[in-house]
């Protein structure tokens, strides 16, 4: 039923999973267009859950969320020091527990 | 990258006219945001597990990424995990016990605010029908123009026909006065005609009356009073 429509103006949930790679090819990466779809998702998700009359903390605690999650992955190189057990042998722990945890 | 607007599902425009020409009122904003479970995850995702993994679809989705993301040490649990679980007591205690009073006291400002922009409304569109209907009414007194000049038509034309009757009675007076004056003269002339010619008839008929003619009256005067004086006596004695 969307078929008629052309490819580079469908939404990606009614995109085909086939025609994903020549939709995402068709989307407009230039700054201007960069810019309008970082301006877009804002305006959506602002609209959305924050500019209502009775807006709940989903829409503030989903954001916290989300950065919390992010810095967690950007601190990830410097947590994995702290990890319990090497990935490749679980029966082995990591340098770091068994130079400061004398318990182990 | 939105291209052309008119094409349904498209990439959606944004809430409020972008246009500077359109006269449609602005929509309300919508009463409630878009619903989350437990504040962190919108309804989209139940929804969209639902048809095919029910109502705890989205739970044993959640429990199992989080047993896969502990065992593997995706994500790792240090110091740190203590400290984020202590904040996330107080967190979700504090929004369970105030949240609805914190909510109540936000509505309250807004309803204010609201109700002072409400205010302005009301007060310019009291004003402005005011203005309107002055407006109205200064249309109506426009119209009455036709009346004013009418009474003062009326007030020249009746200056104009006093200054025309005053000038006709000092006409007729004067004319009246001319003509008395040629009366009055007439008048003194025959007068003076007539009492000339009296007063020299008179002088004539005096000195016409010759002495022999007056001792003969004034002795028939003095027989005429003495037979008089008789007969009254007669008259006084009989």
């Amino acid at each position: 039923s969307l078929d008629r429509f052309p490819l580079g103006e469908k939404r990606l949930m009614d995109v085909k999973l086939g025609e994903l790679g020549s939709w995402l090819g068709k989307r407009d990466f230039t700054p201007n267009g960069v810019l309008a779809s970082i301006r877009n998702g804002h305006d959506r998700y602002y609209n959305k859950y924050i500019n209502v009359k009775k807006g709940g903390i989903g829409g503030v605690a989903m954001l916290l969320v989300g950065y919390v999650a992010l810095s967690y992955m950007w601190e990830y190189d410097h947590l994995s020091e702290y990890r319990l057990w090497e990935y490749d042998d679980l029966r082995v722990p990591t340098t770091y527990n068994i130079i400061h945890l004398k318990a182990l | 990258t939105s291209k052309s607007p008119c094409l349904p599902r498209l990439v959606q425009l944004s809430h409020l006219h972008t246009s500077p020409n359109s006269q449609a009122p602005v929509p309300a904003l919508p009463e409630k945001g878009g619903k989350t479970r437990h504040g962190i995850i919108p309804e989209e995702i139940f929804q969209l597990l639902y048809p095919k993994t029910g109502v705890t679809g989205p739970y044993v989705l959640g429990a199992g990424l989080l047993t896969y993301i502990l065992s593997k040490e995706i994500y790792i649990i240090n110091h740190e995990t203590f400290a984020a679980a202590c904040m996330g007591t107080v967190i979700i205690y504090g929004v369970r016990k105030f949240g609805p009073d914190v909510a109540a006291f936000a509505d309250k400002l807004n309803e204010e605010k609201v109700q002072k922009a409400q205010e302005v409304k009301d007060l310019a569109m009291t004003s402005l029908a005011q203005a309107v209907l002055d407006e109205k009414k200064e249309q109506w007194r426009a119209e009455g123009r036709q009346m004013l000049f009418d009474a003062k038509r009326n007030n020249v034309a009746m200056l104009l026909e006093t200054n025309r009757r005053e000038r006709v009675h000092m006409v007729t007076n004067e004319v009246k006065k001319r003509l008395d004056y040629q009366i009055a003269l007439q008048t003194l002339h025959r007068r003076m005609e007539q009492e000339h010619m009296v007063n020299w008839v008179e002088k004539n008929v005096v000195t016409s009356i010759t002495p022999q003619q007056e001792k003969t009256s004034i002795a028939k005067c003095i027989t005429d009073l003495k037979v008089l004086a008789k007969v009254q006596q007669a008259k006084a004695t009989a």
